[in-house]
């Protein structure tokens, strides 16, 4: 985690979740949930007080304000995603109700998450809109939606079609966003099949308490063999039962693959606008080009290219001096506006290019070293698990010796 | 000893006929065709897959007692001066019928052997035949368990691997236990069965006690039955307690097992995607697909794990749970002939008691008008009757006392055969569960192993690119 300016001022919490009931928009009933930020002073505890840390109350929709706030203004940026609106990839004893204490505790980790991957980023931490975010309860959503980044937002038709018209997008900037869409391909079937075989583990740990009724029953008509049968069952009860710790601590590396799934969207974003303003530019050029060639067409008086206009005036006859004076007139005055059009554009892409490498860099090393480390924590909880599967069978068998 | 037309290196898991799970409606088909049986009842869901027993088939007497060796000492293990082993299925055809034989060797000290070591082959029949010869014999000894029948018409391979590897294994067991039995390692049939040749086998089994003999035998008991017994001793029908008990806890350990079995399966299927979807998603990485493939090599080599752990919960609890389940209604079987002797017993007595009461009766009654009439005296009748009732009753006091004997003999020789079994039931189950428990931890040490070798290869990975990573 990066030490910005701003992490290094406060520290950052997403500390509880609570139940609101209250009228929507539509004035009907709604219960949703509202999660608490606090934030607190960074030398406050080095100083050895411990203040009450200052705090508010958000609920989702507001994280996805400002989420979507940072997507429009830091376009170059690969903003990090919030956790899932719904819960997907369940198994069947994972609740897929969004008012389930479980999902409502996990995507408070994830909220909090959130907060500190924004906090930690070069560019988005010094932003005046996610620092209010977190210390100004009223009134934040107005001063949002007076930055007017609404406006600024690209339209969904505008950046498909430039996905498709685009003729030279910078290559590294295709290879990344077909990485994404890999990514997104890959890590979606691991958290499948992941869902499925934990389905699955469950059942087998599951049925082994029936093992534990079973003895229990059984012990009660033997002599000799009654105690040892009677405590080897207490085992496979506890057996059974280690199940739900072993699936709720996979639960977090599958929220650990969640967040890099939603990543893949974030950078595919940042690919999809260096195609728009690498097309933007192509077009402005375009432009550009022809309008240079009607000017030279109509100072030389030659039809190189069709233009209706040719046709017309070969039909109807030339216009007059007066009038080609005019329009050469205008074709400069364009031509100049498009050259400024096409320098500045391709200083906006330049500048996109060069700022948006810079974040992708970032966020690879990020990504490479955050999801070795998921996999080092996931060996280390089937090793985990394996200890307890050895500790639980080894008492059996005492047991069993027993009998 | 590879079987001729059996391979015993059968793969677990799939076998290539598809059994359904439930069969339960279809198994009370018998045909003639009996060669075709699992360890199973008739109502229990069975997919046993009975592959290739691993290493405990040698022929030489030290491994016999490895393989047979309790935590408890047992008597036989140092003494044991017999052992037979069961193998080498072949299929035969003849003109009537296709049928597998077995291999049965036997390796012996005792003197009552002609020889030290004998090789015969037999078939399903002829196990059934020394089962039924035991048990008329012994009628309240506590026979081991033969594989059942269990045939469903069309659904299974005729001779399919695994169910004859898992008839193989149940024979082999079946034997041993009658060679361990004190009183059944010595019967005549059993020796007869270890040592003739097919023959003679066939000649010894018409010797046995005719057709309509055992029928009437079958008969009387049916009449008992009938009858039922009137005072049981409290500690048969504790006995009768316990089996009932006994069988319902072993049936629901059995489907218990059978069920994780199933459940094992299904996540070994899933567990088998895992793998192969790091791998995929390696290849789109740099930095990150060395560990990725690393991690899709553990979950490579966990699954290999699962499926023998799997394997061995197939091979070798379900098949003791199975003959536990088929040893409980054994159990019931004998008690039930030995409440069939009692009640024999009792009708007996009671026939006798009344035909006593005739005689007395009839010494005081004087029928003297009818006699007249034909002539005799009083007298001469009276005596006449009194020496016939006198005759019938020494007979019914005679049978009386044969029946007395043999339900003494009955109760004694199931009383010490409940106890010698309930300790062998210990020994097998216990061992069961031990060999269970110590698989399933090393089952564990195993992925263990696995997942810390990843931990150590990122360790070092780490360290070699000059960060070190605390984890």
């Amino acid at each position: 985690v990066e030490r910005t300016s701003l992490l290094k001022m406060m520290e950052i919490s997403v500390a509880e979740a609570e139940k609101r009931t209250g009228k929507n928009a539509v004035n009907m009933q709604e219960t949703y949930t509202v999660y608490l930020i606090e934030t607190r002073p960074v030398d406050a505890a080095s100083e050895g007080t411990n203040p009450v840390p200052d705090s508010l109350w958000r609920r989702y929709s507001e994280f996805e304000l400002l989420r979507n706030y940072l997507l429009v203004t830091y376009p170059f940026s690969v903003v990090p995603p919030l956790p899932e609106k719904r819960a997907e990839f369940v198994w069947h004893k994972l609740s897929a109700d969004n008012m389930d204490p479980d999902f409502v505790e996990r995507r408070r980790v994830g909220l909090e998450n959130f907060l500190l991957r924004v906090a930690s980023h070069p560019d988005l931490s010094s932003d005046k809109i996610f620092y209010s975010f977190l210390t100004e309860e009223n009134g934040w959503k107005e001063t949002v939606f007076e930055t007017g980044f609404q406006a600024k937002a690209d339209s969904r038709l505008k950046a498909l079609n430039a996905t498709f018209r685009v003729k030279n997008p910078d290559k590294r900037f295709a290879e990344m966003k077909h990485y994404g869409d890999e990514l997104q391909s890959v890590i979606s079937q691991l958290l499948r099949v992941r869902a499925r075989a934990a389905d699955r583990l469950y059942g087998v740990y599951k049925v082994h308490g029936n093992y534990g009724r079973v003895f229990s029953e059984w012990s009660a008509i033997e002599k000799e063999m009654g105690d040892g049968l009677q405590s080897a069952g207490h085992h496979m009860d506890a057996y059974a039962a280690s199940v739900d710790d072993i699936l709720e601590e996979e639960e977090h590396y599958a929220d650990q693959l969640k967040e890099y799934l939603f990543y893949a969207d974030a950078l595919r974003a940042v690919c999809r606008k260096h195609e728009l303003t690498q097309y933007e530019l192509e077009m402005a050029a375009q432009d550009l080009t022809s309008k240079k060639q009607q000017r030279e067409e109509l100072a030389t008086g030659t039809i190189r290219t069709f233009s209706l206009k040719g046709m017309t005036s070969k039909l109807f006859g030339q216009e007059t001096p007066e009038q080609r004076e005019a329009k050469l007139k205008m074709l400069e005055t364009q031509i100049e506006e498009g050259e400024e059009l096409v320098k500045e554009r391709n200083a906006e892409c330049e500048e996109f290019v060069k700022s948006a490498w810079v974040d992708i860099e970032r966020f690879k090393e990020q990504k490479d070293h955050d999801l070795r480390e998921a996999l080092i924590s996931y060996a280390i909880m089937q090793i985990s698990m394996c200890k307890k599967g050895i500790q639980v069978w080894n008492n059996a068998k005492e047991c069993f010796s027993k009998m | 000893m590879s079987a001729s037309v059996v391979d015993n290196t059968v793969s677990s898991g799939n076998s290539s006929v598809a059994i359904p799970t439930d069969i339960s409606g279809q198994i009370l088909d018998l045909d003639e065709d009996d060669e075709l049986e699992v360890f199973s009842k008739d109502t229990s869901t069975t997919q046993t897959d009975g592959s290739s027993f691993n290493a405990s088939m040698q022929t030489s007497p030290a491994s016999m007692i490895n393989q047979y060796k309790f935590e408890e000492e047992e008597e036989d293990a140092d003494t044991k001066d017999i052992f037979v082993t069961v193998d080498n299925p072949e299929s035969h055809v003849t003109a009537i019928e296709t049928y597998i034989t077995y291999r049965v060797e036997t390796k012996t000290t005792r003197s009552e052997f002609d020889s030290s070591e004998f090789e015969v082959r037999r078939r399903y029949q002829d196990f059934l035949w020394l089962k039924g010869r035991l048990e008329e014999a012994h009628p309240t000894l506590i026979v081991h368990p033969l594989p059942e029948k269990f045939v469903m018409k069309g659904m299974v391979e005729r001779f399919n691997e695994d169910f004859i590897e898992t008839r193989r294994r149940a024979l082999h067991k079946f034997l041993n236990k009658i060679a361990e039995h004190p009183i059944f390692s010595s019967s005549e049939d059993f020796k007869i069965f270890l040592t003739a040749g097919s023959g003679e086998l066939t000649s010894h089994k018409k010797q046995g006690p005719g057709f309509l003999s055992r029928m009437g035998e079958t008969v009387k008991a049916v009449a008992a039955a009938v009858r039922g017994v009137r005072n049981r001793p409290q500690e048969f029908t504790d006995m009768q307690e316990y089996a009932e008990a006994f069988s319902q806890k072993i049936s629901s350990l059995d489907k218990v097992t059978q069920r994780i079995v199933r459940e094992q399966k299904e996540y070994l299927e899933e567990l088998k995607e895992c793998g192969p979807t790091y791998a995929l998603w390696s290849q789109s990485e740099q930095e990150l697909a060395e560990p990725l493939k690393n991690v899709a090599g553990c979950v490579d080599n966990c699954c290999k794990e699962t499926e023998e752990q799997v394997k061995h919960l197939n091979d070798h609890l379900i098949p003791v749970l199975h003959e536990y389940v088929l040893c409980a209604d054994t159990l019931k079987a004998v008690l039930r002939r030995r409440d069939n002797i009692q009640a024999d017993f009792e009708g007996k007595t009671e026939a006798l008691a009344t035909k006593k009461a005739d005689r007395d009766a009839d010494s005081k009654v004087l029928s003297l008008a009818w006699d007249s009439l034909v002539g005799r005296s009083p007298e001469e009748v009276k005596q006449q009757k009194q020496q016939k009732l006198k005759g019938e009753i020494k007979e019914m006091r005679d049978e009386l006392d044969k029946a007395e004997d043999r339900l003494e003999w009955a109760n004694n020789a199931l009383k010490t055969d409940w106890t010698r079994w309930q300790k062998v039931m210990r020994t097998d189950l216990r061992s069961a569960f031990i060999d269970t428990a110590e698989r399933n931890v090393s089952y564990y040490e195993k992925c263990l192993a696995v997942w810390e070798s990843f931990l150590q290869s990122q360790r070092t990975d780490a360290e070699g690119n000059g960060n070190v990573d605390s984890s």
